[in-house]
């Protein structure tokens, strides 16, 4: 039986270890088998440790220690992303008890990789990093016809619009994007930011997205900027 | 003394020549030891020559001694000298094991260049824009010295892939004499590093005095020869086919006082051997063959290493040749010679002909080692620093070529293909086919965090012009700013008592 000291202390561990569940290896030996994020958080909630200490003191300070040791160069994009997916994961099933408590997500995406583009790799990365910080992520694909993307928005309601594209004969479908948003009157209900090599910050002024980002930490750092309100 | 030695690369090594080619190498070479056979010039050798059965003769009083060597005497000297020599370490798991069947790779330093490239720093301003500010590095040259090979085995000693050292800078104080030169220069080396030692002999008088240095750093007289931090090379070949006096009488020492020696000859193709691969192999390896023959007549059993250092002449001024392609092929077909007769090779590569570190130095460098270290070598010498065909010795180039070895090594590592692997990985691709993201990277942690995944080049920098030689400079003097392994203190003590001739700054 653990107190609920140590479940918070190991989910924290498991965060900085990257295991999602049981079944997750993670960095030290032999941790395969052993209760994963997952399992903890179940067990914790189950056990009436409030909510507050799970996320803070378990997710927020795991994330935070990992972010450290990525500054320090003790880790790297997988072992951010092990981490951000461990407490993605478990994002999902505290959801309804947020909102049971009143809390207010941080925000919700909407994330695609614009038509005609197969590629999803840095998009993906942006998603498992920004469910990992707390977003609600709805992921459509990748091809997804500028249509189908307004038409997410309305339906989730959504207050973040994430575009990729890897191919410079693709980018274009972006701006087609942000013009269907316009087109449906729900331009000014979504910030719209875009990442993928050939984009840049004049091609995002350009179209008329509201901000451009290089990589999936500065889409998260950008995403907690926009969703504070200060930017 | 622990078992564990220096590790090296064990290669699956790559075959340059067939078999066939290989045999028609070593009929050729028989043929050149019977017809015109080799030129003697030193009295010992060839009346070992003529006991042991090859028809000697003199052309005149004062003239050399051609001596014919039949191939007998060549298998019956195979078969006497050792398929496994060890260079020893003053610390033992330093040693090298070389064992004429497994192709093991081990790094190694040369070669007495005279100067050192030294390199510092500068900041620029642009003419068209005095805002635009650069830092450059800027080389100079200077002769080497002492300090500077005190210094040099220093850095040999932290630089990881370093296996073996030979001094890369010829000493030239003021107060270095013919005299004294050796029991400086194996001091220099043997208090600075815990390593292999390896150098070939200025004066034969001296062979006493640093054999017993090596004595006392060992332990002993028997520690010596079963742990032999020092080892000689001699090249007493002068291509074409001639055993020179003074490189036969030192090899000839080294052998009898029972310590491994490097047994070389560096012909140049184009002026001294054959330009044409086949010539230069079939002369070279005739010529090593010969010095192989005399050091087993001298003691059965002797110790001895394939010393192959071919190569090419650059012809606008008959300069030594690294740089070039036929370079990387005589010296590979060489190893494979040396494999063929079963004796540990001591091979050749990492030089370049440019002048400063740079594109055309990495270029050559890298080329040869790569090339070079698949063919196998036991030791590959050369592979740290050099640069302007071995004239010159830059200490930021060794750190770099230390870095460039590791990748080279890697490269080499045997393939883990496995069942079990196989098996594993199915699993990780079934598990990733199964997630939302497909995405690999959490399954390439364990490998990143076991070091066993190459990083990124450690000396990258630089948006906009290479500042590779400024990141080597600050890694070179954090490796110098690393403490000496000195010698005990009564070892020292010992060694400045008995051994005549150390100076006293290196005290």
């Amino acid at each position: 039986m653990s107190t609920n000291n140590e479940l918070i202390e190991a989910i924290r561990y498991n965060v900085i270890q990257g295991r999602r569940n049981k079944d997750d290896e993670g960095l030290e030996d032999e941790l395969t088998g052993r209760p994963g994020v997952e399992e903890l958080v179940r067990e914790a909630l189950d056990k009436g440790v409030p909510l507050q200490d799970i996320l803070l003191r378990g997710l927020s300070e795991g994330m935070q220690v990992v972010g450290e040791k990525f500054e320090r160069k003790e880790y790297f994009i997988p072992d951010m992303l092990a981490a951000a997916e461990a407490v993605g994961t478990v994002m999902d099933i505290l959801e309804p008890h947020l909102v049971k408590e009143g809390r207010q997500p941080r925000g919700k995406f909407v994330l695609a990789t614009v038509e005609n583009d197969q590629h999803d790799i840095g998009k993906n990365i942006v998603g498992i990093m920004l469910k990992g910080a707390g977003f609600q992520v709805v992921d459509l694909g990748i091809s997804v016809p500028s249509a189908t993307i307004v038409e997410a928005v309305r339906r989730e309601e959504a207050n973040f619009v994430g575009l990729s594209a890897l191919l410079d004969t693709t980018m274009r479908f972006m701006e087609k994007t942000v013009k269907g948003l316009e087109a449906a009157g729900l331009r000014d209900k979504v910030k719209v930011i875009i990442g993928g090599a050939p984009t840049s910050p004049e091609f995002a002024a350009k179209i008329g997205a509201d901000a451009h980002c290089r990589d999936a930490f500065a889409a998260v750092a950008t995403a907690e900027k926009m969703a504070a309100g200060s930017m | 003394m622990s078992t564990a030695t220096r590790r090296g690369i064990l290669v699956n090594p790559y075959l340059r020549m067939n078999n066939e080619m290989v045999e028609q190498i070593h009929r050729g070479s028989m043929e050149l030891l019977q017809n015109p056979g080799v030129e003697v010039w030193n009295e010992e050798a060839a009346a070992l020559y003529d006991r042991g059965g090859a028809a000697v003769s003199r052309r005149g009083e004062n003239g050399a001694w051609w001596v014919k060597i039949p191939e007998k005497m060549v298998r019956d000297a195979l078969e006497a000298a050792p398929r496994r020599v060890v260079l020893g370490a003053r610390n033992p798991e330093n040693a090298l094991v070389l064992d004429g069947a497994e192709p093991r790779v081990f790094f190694g330093t040369g070669s007495e260049t005279n100067f050192i490239l030294t390199t510092r720093a500068e900041k620029f301003v642009s003419r068209e824009d005095p805002s635009r500010e650069r830092v450059f590095p800027l080389h100079g040259k200077k002769r080497g010295t002492l300090e500077d090979l005190c210094r040099a085995a220093r850095l040999g000693e932290q630089l990881e892939h370093l296996d073996f050292f030979i001094r890369p800078v010829n000493i030239q104080d003021d107060d270095i004499t013919e005299h004294n030169k050796d029991v400086n220069k194996f001091f220099a080396c043997l208090d600075n590093m815990t390593k292999h030692v390896m150098a070939g002999l200025t004066e034969l008088e001296q062979m006493d005095n640093v054999v017993h240095m090596a004595e006392i750093v060992a332990g002993s007289a028997g520690e010596l020869r079963r742990n032999p931090v020092i080892s000689f090379i001699t090249c007493l070949t002068k291509s074409p086919l001639q055993l020179v006096d003074d490189a036969t009488r030192k090899m000839l020492a080294a052998v009898e006082r029972g310590l491994p020696v490097v047994l070389s000859s560096s012909p140049q193709g184009g002026s001294s051997a054959p330009v044409a691969e086949a010539g230069m192999v079939v002369q070279i390896n005739a010529e090593i063959l010969a010095a192989v023959v005399l050091s087993q007549l001298a003691r059965p059993g002797a110790p001895v290493i394939y010393g192959s250092v071919p190569v090419r002449a650059r012809m606008d001024n008959l300069h030594d040749m690294y740089g070039a392609p036929e370079f990387n092929q005589y010296n590979v077909d060489c190893v494979q010679m040396a494999r063929y007769y079963g004796l540990p090779v001591y091979s050749t590569g990492g030089v370049a002909d440019a002048k400063v570190p740079g594109i055309q130095a990495a270029v050559e460098k890298f080329f040869s080692h790569l090339y070079v270290t698949m063919s196998g070598p036991h030791l590959l010498h050369y592979a740290f620093g050099l640069l302007e065909e071995t004239q010159t010795f830059c200490f930021e180039q060794a750190v770099l070529d230390n870095e460039h070895i590791g990748m080279v090594k890697t490269v080499m590592e045997a393939p883990e293909i496995d069942p079990e692997t196989i098996n594993d990985n199915l699993e990780v691709i079934r598990k990733v086919m199964q997630s939302p993201h497909r995405l690999f990277a959490r399954y390439a942690r364990k490998r990143i965090h076991s070091g066993r995944l190459y990083m990124g080049y450690p000396f990258e920098g630089g948006e906009e012009y290479d500042e590779t030689m400024l990141r080597a400079m600050e890694a070179t003097e954090q490796l110098l700013a690393k403490p000496a392994p000195r010698l005990p203190e009564e070892v020292r003590q010992r060694v400045f008592d008995e051994v005549p001739g150390i100076l006293d700054r290196l005290k």
